[in-house]
């Protein structure tokens, strides 16, 4: 069985990447000696998603939605709590720590911060060099550096940055290296966390569109995690629009910027400026009152209840809604066509208290959430 | 007049621009990258406080390992009262003279070459307590360091069981713990070194634990373990080597703690039982009956101790400075 396993029995389903429930809860400690769990911050609370072979997955939403965690989960970088992460067949959460170390070479992983998440005391080649002895890639030293210099060569690095340092580059060079460090293990899929967010303007499109060419070269699959629509639309298949914990739209990427369905979704889109005037002075925005509740404490029902402008007192604030095929889009609202239709209307929302009385009463006591793997 | 550019010229001109440019990259090509205890080591040298200290140093160190072979006299060789020029008993000390330049002290031993050799005593003491220390703290404060950082729930217990027992050392008083240390072990220069050592045990332990806990959060680490790393390797490539800094700054200013600390020990007895042997702290302590006659006495080791920490202290600061992170441009 384990051998069908990785041979990767699903490769004809076209689907590299099938998460199942995916659950992340950070216990949440108290006291001195010993801790003593007193809650969960549910960072990611049952996301399923499909990735397809070769394609570019976006995945947005405000920060503190669980994004960034929902990647790593995926990677096995943060122990998920729950649920099923399937890599081509091959289910990653019950994989011991040697077979995971060793699938670690066909997914890989490109970091918000260049700066951060390059060792200070590496040069390059050495950076570049680490993945590849962990794998036992390459005869020898020659023989590295062969894949090295290529992978230089397809990041659009020159050859003498081998011998430079991190701090010795601009950000976007950074991000190059970071790049090049995911890709010199040949890897399937790249996880990418906020690839151009911490960027230069300027450079951002030069590194989005470099991410593009090497798909379309080394057929790679993406996890593109972000908040700037933009970016993501222009690099993406399919988006997933992330609230608190849950995936609440997926759509084709056209289609969920054209014709959004989830009340939050709409918020989020009308959030976009038009590049026309006339439009944008024209067109309706959709502001969100209040702030996003606590992970630790979310609204029982739908979680976007307490802040949506369409919410209706049957239902939504008791039933958690699924995520429902509603033409090519999955939408997880109960009142998505009727909003859709123009059936039901949007109404005033007043702001609701973040922090509910129950929950948190001296901040001071409560340490901060604490990864499973991690020490805070 | 200045006629127009003809072609050929413009077209000289424009191979020469490349070439030149050809010449940069060829030069960058060579160039190596600058690492960041390079760089470190750059900025330590226009720092001021790190010149005066690592003169000071230097000349404590030169005394310390040729002085002993160029005293003008033995330092346990009691000339002044075979020549009846000390009467100790009548408050008779001479000051400094001629021939010897800082007087004699309450023995009629020759101030000036005892101090001289006293130096290596607390060259030797200073330098092999730290290095105590730091053996053990970076021992305890690695393995508890590494284990929080990235052993999980198991670590978790390693680390808190390794740092109750530091909080415990830390909870006392250094200097009740020396003193508690030697009196265990009975007075001896040994005791005087693994007592001083141990005290600076919790600091160096703390300092590196915390500082790796710090670094395996990071975001390289995170990369490191997507690329498939092996934790171990994890923890001696990445973190250990970026988690050194505060240590060693500690270690050097520990030095100056630690030989004011064995100066102290000395003085109150716990040193070697060998008086004979000069060392600071000592000196310290037979300079106390004559402080009214011949305060120089007490002087003389207490400024050659001061100007010793002096300098451990100057250069473990300007190496914080150059070390920071923060501060890099």
């Amino acid at each position: 069985m384990t051998d069908v396993e990785e041979s990767g029995a699903t490769g004809q389903s076209g689907n590299l990447v099938e998460v199942r429930d995916l659950k992340v809860h950070f216990p949440i400690t108290r006291g001195v000696l010993f801790d003593r769990v007193v809650g969960h911050v549910k960072a990611v609370d049952g996301v399923d998603l499909t990735i397809p072979r070769g394609k570019t997955y976006g995945l947005v939403g405000e920060s503190g939605c669980g994004k960034s965690t929902l990647g790593r989960a995926l990677l096995q970088l943060t122990p998920p709590t729950g649920g099923q992460v399937n890599f081509d067949g091959v289910e990653l959460t019950k994989l011991p720590p040697n077979r995971l170390r060793s699938m670690r070479r066909r997914m890989q992983m490109i970091f918000q911060d260049p700066m951060s998440s390059l060792d200070p005391r590496q040069n390059v080649e050495s950076i570049l060099v680490e993945g590849l002895q962990a794998h036992g890639i390459g005869a020898d030293r020659t023989a590295r550096r062969d894949i090295i210099t290529k992978t230089l060569d397809a990041v659009g690095l020159p050859k003498w940055a081998l011998s430079r340092y991190p701090h010795e580059f601009s950000g976007g060079q950074r991000q190059r290296i970071g790049i090049a460090r995911a890709l010199v293990l040949g890897p399937e899929l790249i996880v990418a966390d906020e690839p151009v967010s911490a960027l230069d303007v300027s450079i951002q499109a030069q590194v989005v569109n470099l991410l593009d060419e090497l798909q379309d070269e080394l057929g790679l699959t993406y996890l593109v995690i972000a908040h700037d629509l933009a970016v993501v639309r222009h690099i993406s298949d399919v988006v997933g629009v992330m609230y608190l914990g849950a995936l609440v739209e997926e759509a084709p990427s056209d289609r969920l910027y054209r014709e959004p369905l989830h009340p939050y979704t709409r918020a989020l889109m009308s959030a976009v400026p038009v590049p026309d005037p006339e439009v944008e002075d024209r067109r309706e925005r959709i502001l969100l009152a209040g702030d996003l509740p606590s992970p630790a404490n979310p609204p029982a029902g739908c979680r976007f209840h307490t802040r949506c402008p369409w919410a209706q007192p049957t239902r939504c604030a008791d039933e958690r809604p699924v995520l429902r095929q509603i033409g090519e889009s999955r939408v997880a609202c109960h009142w998505a066509e009727q909003i859709n239709s123009g059936e039901i209307r949007p109404h005033k929302v007043t702001a609701q208290i973040v922090r509910p009385e129950d929950e948190g009463e001296t901040p001071g006591v409560v340490s901060a959430p604490s990864e499973p793997g991690s020490f805070v | 007049m200045v006629g127009p550019m003809t072609i050929t010229e413009r077209a000289r001109k424009k191979a020469e621009k490349l070439d030149r440019l050809g010449e940069l990259s060829a030069a960058r090509d060579e160039e190596r990258g600058v690492s960041l205890w390079q760089e470190a080591f750059r900025r330590l040298r226009r720092n001021p406080a790190a010149i005066v200290g690592t003169v000071v140093l230097g000349l404590f160190l030169l005394v310390a390992i040729v002085g002993p072979f160029f005293v003008p006299y033995a330092p346990t060789d009691t000339i002044g009262i075979r020549e009846g020029l000390v009467k100790s008993g009548q408050g008779i000390i001479p000051g400094p003279s001629g021939d010897h330049w800082f007087g004699f002290d309450h023995q009629g031993r020759d101030e000036f070459s005892r101090l001289v050799v006293g130096a290596r005593q607390t060259l030797l003491v200073g330098v092999v307590s730290t290095l105590i220390g730091l053996a053990i703290g970076a021992l305890v404060g690695g393995v508890a360091g590494a284990a929080a950082g990235l052993g999980g729930r198991w670590g978790r217990w390693i680390d808190t069981a390794l740092m109750r027992v530091v909080d415990m050392m830390l909870a006392l008083p250094s200097l009740l713990l020396a003193v508690s240390i030697a009196a265990l072990l009975g007075a001896s220069l040994t005791t005087v070194m693994i007592a001083v050592g141990v005290v600076s045990v919790p600091v160096f332990a703390r300092l590196l634990r915390g500082s790796m806990i710090a670094q395996a959060n990071s975001d390289y680490v995170l990369a490191a373990t997507s690329l498939g790393v092996r934790r171990s390797k994890i923890a001696i490539g990445h973190v250990l080597p970026n988690s050194l800094a505060p240590v060693i700054v500690q270690a050097t200013l520990t030095l100056a703690t630690a030989i004011i600390e064995a100066a102290a020990l000395s003085f109150l007895g716990l040193g070697n039982p060998d008086t004979a042997i000069p060392e600071w702290g000592v000196m310290l302590a037979d300079a106390q009956p004559y402080l009214g006659i011949r305060p120089a006495l007490a002087i003389y080791p207490a400024v050659a101790i001061i100007i010793t920490a002096l300098g451990f202290t100057l250069l473990g600061e300007a190496m914080r400075e150059a070390l920071d992170p923060k501060l890099r441009k």
